[in-house]
């Protein structure tokens, strides 16, 4: 066991492969709090389908399958498509859920026709494209992982350095307003900040299941504290860990899918937090209720005692 | 009938479908849910092919309705035990997604189920599916699949008219009516995921979204009656069929992709120019407000 895992790390192809999911997994992660605490996590499924005519767009008009040109693409039409939601909801009387589920099949749509035009005008291959939509993990090269690592990094380094502000707008907005804090500035600058942490994955994971790798460490790590500096680490341990195990976990059979694999690891860990973190989590709960309907049932019977002792007694 | 026909009536029939229940999923606000359910659909359907070893309409339906129920009652648990309700939507369809494509890789390669189909649908080659009953040909299997299940609906819909209506618009008075809102709400959402399963062979698991979704946001914005946004939803969704059919022949691209797209241009236009709810309308009635100032 111990020596075939040591065989599986020394593969250079799954060292990148591993070194691109991790620091993909702690990014999706630490972003993803920020997501879940604003009560956006549905807005980076949205923008993962968004990004998919961009994907083409770039590709039509660059006719070259560069990995930065592509995301670039794919960066403009998520921007394009958070933009068609929050102007639909300010402006009509459609709803938050209908406006992102209406972007996002309709942009999807709209790749989908692009991704069979580039098809038929035989502009080139357009194979590669195709992968975003599964995405492909297992077939990330040099290149990609280099881009990937560069944005997450980029990505970290401005969360930290403005964590106290993004903290500040994701919990009390007014009152950040009222400290003089640039707070659409902020907002706007988050928001670009998930999108690009979706669309560097795309590649890793796929437009369908993108989604999950902001959700879903961040809901796991909300189990296990109410502080946000720790929430986030923790997020991002999570994502990382679900990177690795499912990257591990792919190369043990042939034509296992690296992406829905990760997913799965991280549902994984969000159940085990769900039913085993200490305080928030669901067996803590049931213990604490059922402690407390003892203490309850003790001091009932303590009462029913002192009535009968007491009962002839006048007062 | 002919080759383009046939399309046609799929494509519509696709509309009428989805345009239907699509209104009460934007009433209800679960818009959001029904994008989960079209996609764990994946995982009935594989699960279906898997236990019963044969690719047949019936057993794909029982499996993706069941999946379909089961995805709702998930989310509906995890919704209940403190999960953020919509991040209990995306861990639930991302996970059981997840698990749908992981089947495929292992079992289901060499099968007709390959994932790209699953996701984008192939209404072109529908014509070809047909059904042979004693010699006859009876036409496409997905026109039968699909009408079954538009009698289905309409039926339940029918039945429980009042019941849906009262609990979509004001749960709580239908809970003090004594209505089994639970039972409507499962109801709903087992219609959602036949729906999704019947349109899947012709429009894929995501683009059934934007049949679900855009027709009946569109109609929201064009009238305020329950009656007439289910006739106005599906009259626009046989309209986004046949318009974005003829735009794919015309361009030579996919056709779910088209009707998709048509759909989100129609909900565009409503968006813009809906008599009363529309942007323009919008305008006009404060510059109004704004020339006149009420007394």
């Amino acid at each position: 066991m111990w020596t075939q895992l040591v065989t599986i790390l020394s593969d250079p192809n799954t060292q990148w492969v591993l070194s691109g999911t991790i620091l993909l997994g702690i990014a999706s992660g630490v972003l993803g709090s920020f997501a879940l605490l604003r009560k956006q996590s549905l807005i980076g499924d949205a923008m993962a389908h968004a990004a998919l005519p961009g994907i083409c767009l770039a590709f039509l008009l660059t006719s070259s399958k560069s990995i930065a040109w592509l995301l670039l693409g794919a960066l403009l039409t998520s921007l394009i498509g958070s933009y068609c939601i929050q102007i639909i909801v300010r402006f009509s009387r459609i709803k938050q859920d209908t406006a992102l589920g209406l972007v996002l099949s309709v942009f999807f749509g709209i790749g989908i026709v692009l991704l069979t035009y580039i098809a038929q005008s035989g502009a080139g291959n357009q194979s590669g494209l195709n992968t975003f939509i599964f995405g492909q993990a297992a077939s990330l090269v040099g290149q990609d992982v280099r881009i990937i690592s560069g944005v997450a990094l980029v990505l970290l380094f401005i969360t930290s350095l403005l964590f106290k502000e993004f903290k500040l707008i994701t919990f009390d907005p007014e009152f950040a307003q009222g400290l003089g804090l640039p707070v659409r500035f902020l907002s706007g600058l988050l928001m670009l900040l998930i999108v690009a942490a979706v669309v560097v994955g795309l590649q890793a994971v796929g437009v369908v299941l993108m989604a999950a790798m902001l959700i879903t460490p961040a809901i796991s790590a909300r189990y296990w504290t109410d502080n946000l500096a720790k929430m986030i680490v923790i997020a991002g341990g999570i994502g990382a860990l679900s990177s690795v195990s499912g990257v591990i976990l792919s190369t043990l059979a042939k034509g296992l899918a690296t992406g829905p694999l990760i997913i799965v690891c991280a549902t994984v860990i969000f159940l085990f937090s769900l039913f085993l973190a200490p305080q928030r989590g669901l067996v803590s709960k049931l213990i604490r209720h059922y402690r407390v309907k003892q203490s309850i049932a003790k001091s009932r019977g303590q009462l029913a005692a002192g009535w009968e002792e007491h009962k002839g007694v006048e007062l | 009938m002919s080759y383009v026909g046939w399309i046609l009536i799929t494509g519509s029939l696709v509309g009428i479908l989805c345009g239907t229940i699509g209104c009460f999923l934007i009433l209800r606000k679960m818009a959001m849910l029904a994008d989960a359910i079209s996609h764990t659909v994946l995982l009935g359907i594989v699960a279906a092919y898997l236990i019963s070893q044969s690719m047949q309409g019936i057993y794909m339906l029982i499996g993706a309705c069941l999946v379909g129920l089961l995805t709702a009652f998930f989310i509906q648990l995890l919704d209940s035990s403190g999960v953020q309700a919509d991040a209990a939507i995306g861990v639930v369809f991302t996970f059981l997604f997840a698990v749908g494509i992981i089947l495929i890789s292992l079992y289901a390669r060499n099968v007709h189920l390959d994932v790209q189909h699953v996701l984008m649908g192939e209404i072109a080659f529908v014509p070809w599916d047909t059904w042979e009953w004693n010699g006859y040909s009876m036409g496409p299997k997905a026109v039968w699949m699909l009408g079954t299940v538009l009698i289905i609906n309409l039926i339940l819909i029918t039945l429980f008219y009042k019941e849906i209506k009262i609990s979509s618009f004001d749960p709580q008075m239908a809970i003090a009516l004594g209505i089994p809102v639970t039972f409507i709400h499962y109801l709903l959402m087992g219609m959602v995921s036949v729906t999704a399963v019947a349109s899947f062979d012709s429009v894929g698991a995501i683009l059934v979204v934007a049949m679900l979704i855009a027709p009946g946001a569109t109609a929201y914005l064009l009238t305020d009656r329950l009656s007439t946004m289910l006739i106005l939803s599906a009259v626009i969704g046989v309209l986004s069929s046949i318009l974005g059919y003829y735009a794919a022949a015309y361009w030579n691209v996919s056709i779910a992709g088209c009707m998709a797209t048509a759909a989100g241009l129609l909900f565009g236009l409503a968006f813009l120019f809906s008599p009363k709810h529309g942007l323009v309308a919008r305008m006009l009635a404060m510059r109004k407000i704004k020339i006149n100032p009420p007394a």
